[in-house]
């Protein structure tokens, strides 16, 4: 029996402690955002917050997390970079499929957390462990510079389009 | 992305009143075409039409009883919400934001005003027009719902406009509509479209709808933001993996991994007296362990002890596989595709020999099906690209009539192709047949890829003769391939066995060539290795045996590969101007590279769009490929929405770079070896290059999007690594050990390549 606190709440969970944080979340707490993709920490796409700090939880023993509090992509829009970097995603249009954006978000946020102006170098440090098979890597760049600069920083069609789809 | 204005006068502007044959035969497409076919063969060629069909009535009760439901695609609620039914799966290409715009721009609200709805599987309702039935892929989408999608709108906002000017008894012409208000012009008074939705429902439809001229359109042709993005963001959209059904139950799965195996004996003690673990199941080519969550499920199924029964394919191998294929292109029997002029011409002869390997999808989202039989009813929860057939599927296994069998379809994490078959649904029915409970099935990667339907490998001969102008004389093609066509749809292969994806994008060339023969061996793989559509499908393979060896060409005929093309496209207008568009975007021939830095083009016409790829990739001294640099010309004639343009060529281009620079699927002991994200290789951040996209905008009617930039990728690469090093590359994935620049270069050090600013952008 663990007690955690995930995004500022206390769940009890009833599962052994070897299992995996990624799969208490999907399938004992009932959190389905952030996602499974490989099992192995290779893709990113399981990536939630441990005290802010962006780990794989497809590798993470829940026996191993304590009192460290745990952030999905349910809650990273209640911190300020979060916010930021979900809004920038939507100005820039990053997703296709969607379904490693939780993860690519919660990379991005952490980066921009410790890294408030990244370089190129940070974000390739930051981001090179999420895949997209969908290959919006170009948009997610510009969305991080986006969501720290505020302005639009690359050269992309949806930047200048018009807001929020109304015509 | 630039847009440019037109460089030409399009020539068949008016091919679409020439009829739907007409229309399709000329956007391209071999799949299309051969799917036509098959629509005209007996089977029904169910597909969406704008106005109310038979089938309405029943299913709009089933949505939500709306008051007005004038065709299968919209539903108006008295509150005044829009509701907007997708004809197509949404797995990331964008379909839903470019047919909501079709529907809206017609009915005369905002994007942010209306939510989009999966259809339900209903192939007289929702069948795609050029596949024959409902079916999500081959780029088809836009291509097939352009008119009838825009025409099912005008449909809606005719009848809102009249039952509006009934109630104020004017003429309905001096009526308006915009964001979902009805105006009456003269008198300022307005009425919204839930107001009059009863009204409107109760009216006959309108026999001719007039459409708006492309000038008029508010928002086809601006790059809006996605309908599904919030959702996306959030991580609430739901994909088939995130459903939760009551009382459900976890299965994780473990099939015989040599292709075409049986399960044999199964040890299940140990599993059984694990914490969590409810049940094990087998069925004939597999075995599951069902659990309480995923993780007892897996670690039970880590238990189990198995006993294959490898059958026939025990000892196959990837040497064994290639010998035979090339075998059937010395001695194997070709069916001709092209035949233009003379057999025999002379002049330089050059010949090359080329060989793809076969592909896994690797869709982000691993397999999932979630299934619960009863004695009545089989429910299912997945995301299909091919909705009807997984009923069809089901059916046939449970024995249960198709109205029986309940299917939700789901945001899709990755499609690619992977999810037109429905080999893991029928696995999950099979499954989930033997318990009560409702079952979600769930593949780990490892069973994802090594049970993938893979993209064929295909072997290719292929020889031209130079005339004295260094141009060709004759061009030869012989493409030897399994057939994904004639698995998937025999029907639609052709009268004399031609399989027309495996030709498309190689008969249908976009130069002025004469003597052209294209030909293709049939020879099929070894029982239960079973191919499929990979995104770019024939083109995807084609135009990368294809733009290599005219890059062979040049160089064999002392041209410069920009102007050697230039010559052959003097007819081809379209082509031509992406092609010089390309160019003057990367600077073509502006400054000298750096050494081992190349340039390589690539043109083709895929889809119904026409495309210029151009890479600039630097190959260090230890034979690394690092992407400086894409630039993409893209004409795809009228553009719904150029934000998803831009988006879909950056992605499918990326898409189509992982699999030439990494992928390669190898079978050892008949089964596949790669099982994971470390040994099937993906581009990440840190090697990904700055995709520039431009565009020329003209009046055509719009061409497929999807797919094109991945069909694209790998001649441009290969081209480029040429130029940069000299090494023809004339077999995917990349062999870097090709690349080494002389004996001593792995004694250097990694470090002293050179690194551009940031890592990866030029």
């Amino acid at each position: 029996m663990f007690v955690l606190r995930v995004n500022g709440e206390d769940r009890t969970v009833d599962v052994p402690a070897d299992m995996p944080l990624l799969w208490v979340l999907r399938d004992v707490v009932g959190l389905t955002g952030t996602k499974f993709g490989c099992g192995i920490a290779q893709c990113g796409a399981c990536t939630v917050h441990l005290d802010g700090q962006p780990i794989r939880s497809c590798v993470m023993p829940v026996g191993s997390i304590g009192q460290k509090a745990i952030t999905t992509i349910e809650a990273i829009g209640e911190t300020p970079e979060g916010q930021k970097v979900q809004k920038a995603w939507l100005d820039v249009d990053v997703v296709q499929c969607g379904y490693c954006q939780s993860g690519q978000i919660m990379s991005a946020t952490a980066l921009l957390t410790r890294t408030p102006n990244p370089s190129d170098a940070d974000i390739d440090a930051a981001m090179s462990g999420n895949i997209c098979r969908c290959g919006t890597y170009v948009r997610i760049r510009a969305a991080i510079k986006q969501a720290a600069t505020g302005k639009p920083e690359v050269m992309q069609t949806i930047v200048s389009g018009p807001a929020g789809g109304a015509p | 992305m630039s847009i440019v204005d037109p460089t030409y006068r399009n020539e068949r502007q008016n091919d679409i009143d020439l009829g739907r044959r007409k229309a399709i035969q000329v956007a391209g497409g071999g799949l299309a075409i051969a799917f036509l076919w098959m629509g005209g063969a007996g089977k029904v060629a169910a597909a969406i039409n704008a106005r109310r069909q038979p089938d309405d009535a029943a299913a709009a009760a089933a949505d939500g009883n709306p008051p007005f439901a004038p065709n299968a695609f919209i539903r108006i609620d008295k509150d005044g919400s829009v509701r907007l039914v997708m004809p197509n799966v949404e797995m990331g290409q964008a379909i839903y934001t470019g047919a909501c715009m079709m529907l809206a721009e017609e009915l005369g609200v905002g994007l942010d005003q209306i939510k989009a709805e999966h259809a339900p599987p209903n192939e007289p309702l929702y069948g795609t027009p050029l596949l024959g039935g409902q079916i999500t892929g081959g780029s088809t989408s836009t291509r097939g719902t352009w008119q009838t999608l825009r025409e099912a709108g005008a449909v809606a906002r005719e009848m809102l406009i009249a039952a509006a000017a009934a109630q104020w008894h004017v003429e309905p012409e001096s009526c308006a509509v915009s964001r979902g208000v009805i105006t009456h012009v003269p008198s300022g008074r307005t009425i919204g479209f839930g107001t009059v939705a009863d009204a409107a429902g109760a009216l006959p439809q309108p026999a001719q709808v007039k459409l708006k001229a492309r000038k008029d359109f508010e928002l086809i042709g601006k790059p809006l933001r996605r309908v599904d993005s919030p959702d996306k963001v959030t991580g609430a959209t739901q994909f088939g993996l995130d459903v939760r059904v009551p009382g459900m139950k976890i299965a994780a799965v473990k099939a015989c991994p040599t292709f075409g195996g049986k399960l044999g004996r199964v040890d299940d003690a140990k599993a059984r007296a694990m914490p969590g673990v409810i049940d094990v199941i087998r069925i004939d080519n597999a075995v599951a362990v069902v659990g309480e969550h995923y993780w007892a499920a897996k670690q039970g199924l880590d238990a189990l002890d198995i006993e294959w029964n490898p059958g026939a394919n025990a000892n196959l191998t990837t040497e064994k596989l290639v010998a035979d294929l090339m075998d059937a292109s010395l001695n194997g029997k070709a069916i001709v595709g092209r035949q233009d002029g003379e057999e025999n011409v002379s002049g330089k002869a050059i010949d090359a020999v080329f060989l793809s390997p076969m592909l896994a999808h690797a869709t982000m989202e691993p397999l999932n099906t979630t299934v619960h039989v009863t004695s009545g009813q089989c429910e299912i929860w997945v995301g299909t690209q091919v909705p009807v057939r997984a009923v069809e599927a089901a059916a046939k296994i449970t024995g249960l009539p198709v109205e029986k069998v309940i299917l939700h379809n789901h945001y899709i994490g990755g499609g690619f192709g992977r999810r037109l078959e429905t080999d893991s649904v029928e696995q999950a029915v099979r499954l989930a047949k033997n318990v009560s409970y409702p079952l979600k099935v769930v593949w780990s990667r490892e069973e994802d890829i090594r049970h993938d339907i893979v993209r064929p490998m295909y072997y290719d001969r292929i020889s031209a003769t130079l005339g004295t102008d260094g141009l060709p004389s004759s061009w030869r093609h012989r493409i030897t391939s399994g057939t994904v066509l004639g698995r998937w749809a025999p029907g639609a292969m052709g009268k004399n066995g031609m399989d027309s994806d495996a030709i498309e994008s190689a008969a249908d060339l976009p130069y002025d060539l004469k003597n052209v023969h294209v030909e293709w061996v049939r020879h099929d793989m070894p029982d239960g290795l079973v191919v499929g559509w990979w995104r770019g499908v024939g083109p995807t393979h084609n135009l990368f045996i294809v733009e290599s060896f005219v890059d062979e060409l040049a160089h064999a005929a002392g041209k410069e590969p920009l102007e050697y093309r230039r010559a052959m496209l003097q007819k081809n207008p379209r082509v031509l101007a992406l092609l010089n568009l390309a160019a003057e975007k990367i600077g073509w021939g502006s400054q000298p590279l750096p050494a081992r830095v190349g340039r390589g083009i690539a043109v083709g016409s895929p889809f119904g769009s026409h495309v210029c790829a151009i890479a600039e990739v630097e190959v260090t001294a230890q034979g690394e490929v690092k992407l400086r640099r894409f630039v993409v010309a893209i004409d795809t004639g009228i553009a719904i929405n150029p934000g998803s343009i831009e988006a879909q060529m950056q992605g499918g281009l990326l898409f189509g770079l992982s699999a030439a620079l990494y992928s390669g699927i190898t079978v050892k002991d008949g089964a596949i070896e790669q099982s994971n994200f470390h040994d099937y290789r993906n581009l990440r951040m840190n090697e990904v290059p700055l995709v520039e996209v431009h565009r020329i905008d003209n009046d055509e009617t719009p061409g497929g999007i999807g797919e094109v930039g991945t069909a694209i990728a790998a001649p441009a690469l290969a081209n480029a690594i040429f130029a940069a090093t000299g090494v023809r590359l004339h077999k995917l994935p990349v062999d870097r050990s090709l690349l080494i620049a002389g004996p001593d270069a792995l004694k250097q050090t990694v470090a002293s390549a050179t690194v551009v600013a940031g890592g990866t952008q030029a």
